[in-house]
């Protein structure tokens, strides 16, 4: 008997799990005899499933279902994304209220993403717009089902289908009239990461930066600023007591983007809001 | 953290796989996480491993392979390769770099048993 392992018994060693699955003739032993063709010591038979799977094509999925929805609706939708405190739902509130005086018959909405609580949706319906607020619990960011269930609830989906009530969606979205162009703002968490990743079907990520926060934001947070098409830089009327270099964080942030458009604003004095409406109302065209 | 929201979106692929071609575990489980897909691939792992109980994936072994970064440059006019966004072009130090290629996370393929 071998004193290693104990072979030469007719019984197995203990410990030695003897495969049947190893084929051949005889004496002879085939170790990839198999489906997979190769030998996985210690296993059963395993087989490989070639799946090559996307592991964000669900959301994507519902994000490109959104898309077209919206354009079927003419609804034109806004994915602000920033860190929390860069003062999205101070700026969101002077834009509503701007957007009624100057383009009256413009139908508005917004979709509220927070963890907890409704505050800010409530500051948004005081400025007369209806809003929906989507809790993420746990969650750090908004993602493409939590926005096609808040749309369904928002009255600029309701108006587009007044013909019908019980409404289905099978009626492929390409109306004989034209609807009406819409905005739907969607305040995402405030989190610079992980809204990156998560497509909501939206026409344009707008990425709100405060310059309390640092002119190397963009660099430090790569993804968002790279996935954004504008990027508001807001609160200057602090700048005289900062030492805030707009120049540099321009430049910052094309390095990531290069193509991305700036735009500087206070939402608190009105100071560079023209141009942001200016902007929103362009893609109503 | 966005990580345990992709390792739930990996197990539902699983299951969908299970229910299309029936198997009982998952022996190994291969990952392809791009430089430039966003996902700390640390934290996915940690985020696997604490889903997999109880699941068809308790027990498997995770591979994730990582990709390199590719981007078109438009000042060479070519592919390169960079390991993050904020990478200058390799070859001719520009930014104007167009992310083609390391930015995805897929599950590849199962390595399953009954």
């Amino acid at each position: 008997m071998c004193v290693v392992c104990g072979c030469g018994d007719a019984a197995a060693p203990p410990g030695v799990v003897v495969r049947s699955d190893l084929g051949g003739v005889g004496d002879d032993l085939h170790f990839g005899a198999g489906p997979a063709g190769v030998s996985v010591p210690g296993l059963s038979q395993t087989r490989t499933l070639k799946l090559e799977a996307d592991v964000l094509g669900a959301n994507q999925r519902i994000a490109d279902a959104n898309r077209q929805h919206f354009d079927g609706h003419g609804v034109r939708a806004f994915n602000l994304v920033s860190s929390p405190g860069s003062g999205k739902t101070t700026l969101l509130c002077a834009t509503l209220v701007a957007l009624q005086q100057r383009a009256p018959g413009l139908a508005l909405a917004v979709i509220e993403g927070d963890q907890q609580t409704s505050r800010d949706a409530d500051r948004i319906r005081a400025t007369g717009t209806p809003a929906i607020q989507v809790n993420t619990g746990k969650g750090c960011h908004l993602d493409a089902q939590m926005v096609a269930a808040a749309f369904a609830r928002l009255p600029l989906h309701d108006h587009h289908h007044d013909h019908h009530r019980d409404h289905h969606h099978d009626h492929g979205h390409r109306p004989s009239q034209p609807h009406a162009p819409s905005l739907l703002f969607i305040e995402n968490v405030g989190n610079l990461v992980c809204p990156a990743l998560w497509d909501l079907g939206e026409r344009a990520k707008v990425a709100i930066l405060s310059v309390t926060e640092g002119e190397d934001k963009p660099l430090k947070y790569p993804d968002l600023f790279a996935a954004a098409q504008l990027i508001v830089l807001n609160k200057i009327d602090l700048l005289p007591h900062l030492d805030f270099d707009v120049a540099q964080c321009v430049d910052c942030a094309r390095r990531v983007n290069p193509e991305v458009e700036l735009l500087l604003l206070s939402a608190r004095t009105g100071v560079g809001m023209d141009a942001w409406l200016d902007w929103l109302l362009a893609q109503t065209a | 953290m966005h990580e345990l929201s992709l390792a739930g979106n990996i197990l539902q692929l699983i299951d969908d796989a299970a229910a299309r071609q029936p198997f009982g575990r998952v022996h190994t489980l291969r990952l392809q996480a791009g430089a430039l897909a966003g996902v700390e691939v640390q934290a996915l792992r940690f985020a696997l491993e604490a889903v997999a109980p109880g699941t068809r994936l308790e027990g498997a072994t995770i591979e994730i392979d990582e990709p390199p970064g590719q981007a078109w440059c438009r000042s060479c006019a070519r592919t390169v390769v960079i390991g993050s966004r904020i990478d200058a072009c390799p070859s001719c130090g520009s930014h104007q770099l167009q992310p083609t290629g390391g930015t995805e996370l897929k599950l590849v393929d199962l390595v399953v048993a009954d």
